[in-house]
């Protein structure tokens, strides 16, 4: 594993081919998570999310001015769809952050969702977990916020920021659920367009309702390409990360993120061994072709291919 | 258990020009044929292409040039790509090339591929899938 | 007599489905369904007065001038320039000595862009395209022993307009020229490069102001200055329909009018000094009919909309180029023949000036024997075709009337739903004219590569043979020639003189006040203009584009 031993010493290369292995679920992949393991959990990790065209990468371009200003190095993942029909994608999210391509303290990757086995929430989480190892201080995953697993990967960043636009004429009510639950602050984006302070007073009121007890989520307008408002999210991300240690909130968030990935990684074990014992073994195609012309119902006929693998019930 | 290697690819225009008709065509085509295409826009300077390239661990690196500015360019993007131990990268350049000035650009091993006006995407397509050689 | 038509048609119909049809597809070149046949049912509904009238009548249908190229042809212009000021001044007095009757000046990409020949940026680019410009002085080289007072000069630049005209002018008032007597056009359309052509400096709002202050001096200063030129071109270039580039190059148009309006000019005022620049395709019918349809509106909109009161606001008048992507790399001679049949359409269309394309375009910058065909082929359309004997020829043909008004009608429902998105800023903001441009682009190379989309000598009737023309070679001396006389320039220039306009600049830009007189004043100190975009772009900021797929 000399990559690993490159990527120690700090070559973005090695970086760049270990994310490649991980997102491609290389044989070798379990080797390099358990060698980067002790390397992990210092990273400070932001998931930004948010309807396409609400401006994300302009906001991950501003905020990446604003981390190197305060002297943090700073990972991005980009996030954008995969073609369902094709397979293929056009990754165009980091063209919003090209001036920073030269700089040695920032490195960009850009996702596809790809879509299969154990889904982008595991290829995305072990990218950042090369990335944390790599030393960067703080990781940014951006997503397009419309999948499940999309809202699960922002879901287990230390920090979520949910970005909106000005509704427009539409109510904020519309906002789909799912993603008001998870937003440690709003930022509501384009403030120079008209409605935005109705957006801002309609959000709060909808946070207020929660009347949950601890941070209440603030909601900030900015206008990311002008960079304004861009200075007031990073303090309260900052703030955001106090409150989390202070209150030992960010032990226990952790925690529960690591319960919820062990869980996924039993998941994707055994469903990744027993599919491959079938395919090894069993020819699927007779008991298919015996549910479809109803000659078998599909639950015994699966108890019947686990038995065929000798798997332990 | 590993899933299908998918082919990634630098779609970039370095140079100043903004014709991008050609570079979107063909981004979009290559999706269409199932790769990850990373497309960083206009105006791209040779180093920000290398250093996208690297970060993005591609397999290919494809620069569209009207400028006339390729003799100047595409050898520049492959030094800094060699200097980042990226040799192996495919790199392709399409644009209005006259021959000699491909033959130069091969003979310098700074292309490895030149695809003038009327190429077919078909042969790009199958130019990346033939060349693409024994992948990781 | 209408039934009777009918029943014979229907007669005619049935006698015509027995007969077998080629494979087609019988569709123009933007994808538009043709009929086989068009009968006096197909325009039924045409009023001569309301929607034709006579030429240099509204609407203008038949054409702007009363007499069209009875009175006096179109204006030959054949876009040039390379290499240094030099270099691109010997060509310009060729295509003087050879009958050519305007210039157009071609600019090499990072004068376009706004950068110095030394900046970085410009390595491997300057004089390639076009001629490099860096200031004043390599004006002056490029129009020496030109008289600038009897031609007119088009210059096709965007972003930095203000500042290459504000160099023209300078040099016309070294001469003793005096403003109200030099003309031309700048194209100044920088709408179109957040759409189709891509050569943006600042944000919209900021350039839209430059524009405005151009409008507003020129009317004031040079009033016989076409102080923007509309242009569709770019957007086919960038794989349109003709119908998009119809309604986007209009509705381009609208917005500046609007804008200066907005900024409190009167719209007679500047409306007469808007021109227009199409593209002229390969599809002849679909192109004169793209032409006859957009005077028809922008007379309609600028009358009954605008409520422009003077004539001249309510006439388009548009210089055409053959469409250089209609061009092939294989057996390039045959894109003399592809050029010479747009060239006729522009012609039938009434164009007031034209570049016909040379057949090498697509290889490399044209040698000088192919730029000669390019402007042989025009004056043999003027001189020998007869196609410039009659005015609007083809006026009153079933399919010409039909096909004009179809034209029309779907530029209006784009109008529409550019409205509904907000306006032009807006759309554009959204991607809209982006993301149409862009399908339309992939629907027409799939179609080509399908082979539903013939391309002679490339997909159907190709031969291997080998090229075998000569092309130019640009010198790569040619940039370091330009470096070294842009640093003897900043040696021997007033620095301290030059330092004091630009911070005037820029004060003059956080403010509100008109640009152009500080523009005119630090070129006449000969800044550069990396230096004059520079101060501005501290203030105004750049544009970085969203890109649509």
């Amino acid at each position: 594993m000399e990559t690993v031993q490159e990527l120690m010493r700090g070559s973005r290369r090695a970086l760049a081919r270990l994310i490649t292995l991980v997102e491609n679920n290389d044989p070798r992949k379990e080797e390099i998570m358990e060698r980067l393991f002790p390397h992990t959990g210092k990273a400070y990790l932001i998931g930004i999310t948010g309807s396409p065209g609400a401006g994300k990468s302009s906001l991950v371009d501003r905020l990446l001015a604003e981390a190197r200003q305060n002297g943090s190095t700073v990972g991005v993942i980009a996030v954008d769809p995969t073609s369902p029909f094709t397979g293929g994608a056009i990754l165009g999210d980091r063209i919003r952050m090209q001036e920073h391509a030269l700089d040695s303290g920032i490195f960009i990757r850009s996702m596809g969702t790809r879509g299969s086995l154990g889904g982008l929430s595991r290829a995305a989480r072990e990218a950042v977990q090369v990335m944390d190892a790599f030393g960067k201080d703080l990781i940014i995953i951006e997503t397009v916020g419309v999948g499940q697993s999309e809202i699960d990967i922002v879901g287990t960043a230390d920090s979520t920021v949910v970005v909106l636009t000005p509704a427009g004429g539409d109510s904020v009510q519309t906002i789909k659920a799912g993603i008001m639950e998870i937003g440690d602050i709003f930022v509501v984006n384009k403030a120079d367009l008209g409605g935005s302070e109705r957006t801002v007073a309609e959000v709060s009121m909808m946070l207020d309702l929660k009347e949950e007890p601890g941070w209440r989520p603030p909601v900030l307008p900015v206008v990311a390409l002008r960079g304004e408002g861009v200075a007031a999210l990073w303090q309260a991300l900052m703030e955001h990360r106090r409150y989390l240690q202070s209150g030992g909130l960010f032990e226990s968030r952790r925690r529960e993120r690591a319960g919820r990935e062990l869980g996924e990684l039993v998941e994707f074990l055994v469903k990744s061994r027993v599919w491959e014992s079938i395919r090894t073994q069993i020819s699927l195609d007779e008991l298919i072709e015996a549910i479809a012309l109803r000659r078998q119902d599909p639950y015994s006929a699966a108890r019947e291919l686990l038995r065929r693998i000798n798997f332990p019930f | 258990m590993s899933e299908k290697r998918k082919i990634r690819v630098l779609v970039a225009k370095p140079g100043l020009d903004g014709h991008d008709r050609g570079a979107k065509v063909v981004a979009r085509a290559l999706r269409d044929a199932g790769m990850e295409v990373i497309y960083t826009g206009l105006h791209q300077t040779p180093e920000q292409i290398a250093e996208t390239a690297l970060q993005e661990d591609v397999d290919v690196v494809g620069l569209s040039i009207l400028s006339g500015a390729h003799l100047t360019l595409v050898p520049q993007v492959k030094k800094l790509l060699r200097e980042r131990g990226m040799e192996e990268v495919l790199l392709l350049v399409g644009g209005i090339i006259p021959a000699e000035d491909e033959a130069v650009l091969k003979q310098e091993g700074a292309a490895d591929a030149v695809f003038t006006p009327g190429t077919a995407l078909e042969n790009i397509i199958s130019y990346i899938h033939e060349n693409i050689g024994q992948l990781p | 007599m209408a039934e009777e038509l009918q029943r014979a048609e229907k007669e005619w119909r049935r006698r015509v489905e027995r007969e077998k049809e080629r494979p087609g597809p019988f569709e123009t070149v933007s994808g538009k369904k043709i009929k086989d046949l068009y009968t006096p049912r197909d325009t039924a509904d045409l009023d001569y007065r309301r929607d034709l009238g006579f030429p240099g009548e509204y609407p203008f249908t038949r054409g702007v001038q009363p007499n069209m190229y009875r009175g006096r042809l179109w204006t030959m212009r054949q876009f040039s320039g390379f290499g240094d000021a030099t270099d691109s001044n010997r060509r310009y007095r060729y295509l003087l000595e050879q009958g050519q009757t305007g210039l157009s000046v071609a600019f090499d990409m990072p004068t376009i862009m706004g950068y110095d020949s030394d900046h970085p940026r410009s390595a491997g680019e300057v004089g390639r395209c076009g001629v490099a410009i860096d200031s004043l002085e390599d004006m002056e080289i490029l129009f020496e022993a030109i008289p600038l007072e009897k031609i007119t000069t088009s210059m096709t630049i965007n972003g930095p307009a203000a500042v290459l005209w504000c160099f023209y002018l300078a040099c016309a008032l070294k001469r003793g020229i005096g403003l109200d007597r030099v003309g031309g056009t700048i194209q100044n359309d920088i709408l179109k490069e957040y759409t189709a052509q891509k050569s943006w400096i600042f944000p919209p709002e900021p350039s839209m102001r430059l524009i405005t202050d151009i409008f507003a001096f020129a009317a004031r200063e040079v009033p016989r200055w076409n102080t923007v030129s509309i242009s569709g071109y770019h957007i086919r270039e960038a794989g349109s329909t003709a119908v998009q580039e119809l309604a986007f190059t209009l509705a381009d148009g609208f917005a500046y009018v609007e804008a200066g309006i907005e900024a409190g000019l009167d719209v007679d005022d500047f409306a007469p000094r808007l021109s227009f620049f199409f593209n002229a395709h390969l599809d002849f019918f679909e192109e004169i009919c793209k032409y006859r349809a957009a005077r028809r509106i922008w007379a309609r909109h600028m009358k009954e909309r605008f409520g422009a009161k003077d004539p001249r606001s309510w006439k388009m008048r548009f210089h055409t180029q053959t469409a250089g992507c209609s061009l092939t790399a294989q057996e390039p001679e045959n894109n003399i023949v592809r050029t010479a049949l747009e060239a006729l359409a522009a012609v039938l269309g009434g164009t007031q000036s034209l570049h016909t394309n040379s057949m090498d375009e697509v290889l490399a910058l044209p040698t000088e024997k192919a730029v000669k065909i390019a402007l042989r082929t025009q004056q043999i359309i003027a001189f020998e075709s007869g196609a410039a004997h009659t005015i609007d020829p083809l006026a009153g043909s079933y399919f010409i009337e039909s096909l004009t008004d179809e034209m029309e009608a779907e530029a209006e429902s784009y109008f529409e739903r550019i409205e509904a998105l907000g306006g032009v800023l807006t759309a554009i903001e959204k991607g809209f004219f982006q993301q149409e441009i862009a399908d339309a682009a992939y629907t027409y190379q799939r179609a080509v590569e399908k082979g539903e989309r013939v391309v002679v000598g490339v997909n159907r009737f190709a031969s291997e043979e080998a090229l075998n023309i000569a092309l130019l070679k640009i010198d790569a001396a040619v940039e370091q020639k330009q470096i070294a006389r842009l640093r003897r320039l900043k040696e021997r220039r007033d620095n301290i003189a030059v330092a004091e306009a630009l911070r005037r600049l820029g004060e003059a830009a956080a403010g509100s006040e008109n640009l152009i007189p500080h523009i005119l004043k630090a070129a006449q100190l000969y800044a550069t203009e990396g230096e004059i975009i520079s101060a501005l772009k501290k203030v105004f900021g750049e544009y970085r584009e969203q890109p649509i797929f």
